[in-house]
């Protein structure tokens, strides 16, 4: 079955949900169009705030994205949001389950959520993710959200292709050693230490904190360290203002 | 069409007010055990989200699964709201507490099989291989 690429974007511009949905697969799935699609998006591009969420498995990333999306709705913001769960080396397939965590955003039409499996690729993502990003930006979204698949030290991959990377962390995440590993820490924008209803919330933020100011890494931002209780809505306000600086300072 | 690695979208749903989804999750595991990707949506979904969800995920195949007794309204408004927004591809299937009697109607609305309790899940895989389009 040909497909005619140049309409099928155009008809994922005039909104069209399945189209987007059916060009996400044609990449995903390293068509014969892929590189037709690829060349098409760059006329398209540069709209979307990109963020990148990383963190251990269980942290909450996928609670968090469902509580910030409410927040960037009702900011009259639409989004998107790309989930990336492991697929099994032993059968190829995988369960994605970070859809779940989102359902009040089920029917909102102007919250796009894709579930996608790593297929074998390492660092927490797939390599198609960076091209649906774009294609989630050509097709008008203001925010997309990426979730990593939460193996933490390795999840690097996000770096490159957003603007700004969370990392979810709990009480439990460990200690200063812990923290000073490469990966986990560094690559963040922003840290989150989510359940912070837990034990040790603040002496794990002390801890990541005296990390972060023996670093010499010159950033354009200073890292920033916040608490959140995700399934409670705790924090979200604060972690939006704090997401917002930055929006608002790379778009100047 | 010559895609390199053609590998099996599903979404299993959960429509109407079940209590318990510990067969919607073996079929998902066991899914997964055969190659499949599998989207789980949740319990005490509606049709609309759940045609929504199909739709943004792309899947091939949608299973319904229903312990209730609702399917009789919710499974065939699935199939109607696939079919109002011009979705022919998707193959959609079936399971729960779902009567002999009941069968041959769903059937005649869309849904092309049902697997009750006792189902193998290779049957199950295998069916759908067999049945998916594109």
């Amino acid at each position: 079955m040909e497909e005619n690429i140049v309409e099928l974007i155009e008809n994922m511009r005039a909104g069209g949900d399945r189209y987007l949905a059916r060009l996400i697969t044609l990449i995903e799935n390293d068509s014969p169009s892929s590189s037709q699609i690829m060349e098409i998006l760059p006329t398209y591009l540069g709209r979307a705030y990109r963020i990148g969420i990383t963190g251990p498995p269980g942290a909450g990333k996928s609670t968090l994205i469902d509580k910030l999306t409410t927040v960037f709705r009702s900011k009259g913001l639409s989004v998107g949001i790309i989930a990336v769960d492991p697929s099994s080396f032993i059968s190829g397939g995988a369960v994605l389950g970070d859809r779940i965590r989102m359902q009040q955003h089920y029917l909102d039409t102007d919250v796009f959520i894709r579930s996608m499996a790593t297929r074998g690729s390492t660092g927490g993502l797939s390599k198609s993710v960076s091209t649906v990003v774009k294609l989630l930006d050509a097709f008008g979204k203001d925010i997309v959200m990426v979730e990593t698949v939460g193996v933490g030290q390795a999840d690097v991959e996000i770096v490159k292709i957003v603007d700004t990377v969370i990392t979810v962390l709990t009480p439990d995440a460990g200690d200063s050693m812990q923290f000073m590993k490469a990966g986990l820490v560094e690559i963040a924008g922003i840290i989150v230490v989510n359940k912070a209803d837990r034990d040790n919330a603040s002496w794990v933020v002390a801890e990541i904190n005296a990390v972060l100011s023996a670093s010499l890494r010159k950033s354009k931002w200073q890292v920033s360290v916040l608490r959140t209780q995700a399934i409670n809505g705790v924090g979200i306000d604060e972690l939006y203002e704090e997401i917002s600086k930055r929006r608002i300072k790379d778009a100047q | 069409m010559n895609e390199a690695k053609k590998i099996i979208r599903a979404l299993i749903a959960k429509p109407g007010l079940d209590g318990h989804d510990r067969g919607a999750k073996v079929l998902a595991l066991g899914l997964r055990d055969e190659g499949m990707e599998v989207i789980y949506t949740g319990r005490r979904q509606t049709p609309e989200s759940i045609v929504q969800a199909a739709i943004q995920e792309d899947v091939d195949v949608i299973g319904l699964s229903c312990l209730s007794g609702a399917h009789d309204y919710l499974f065939p408004r699935v199939t109607e709201l696939l079919k109002e927004r011009g979705i022919r591809h998707m193959l959609v299937i079936g399971g729960g507490i779902i009567p002999e009697e009941d069968i041959p109607s769903l059937k005649q609305k869309g849904i092309r099989e049902i697997f009750g309790p006792g189902s193998r899940i290779d049957d199950i895989a295998n069916f759908i291989r067999q049945n998916v389009k594109r």
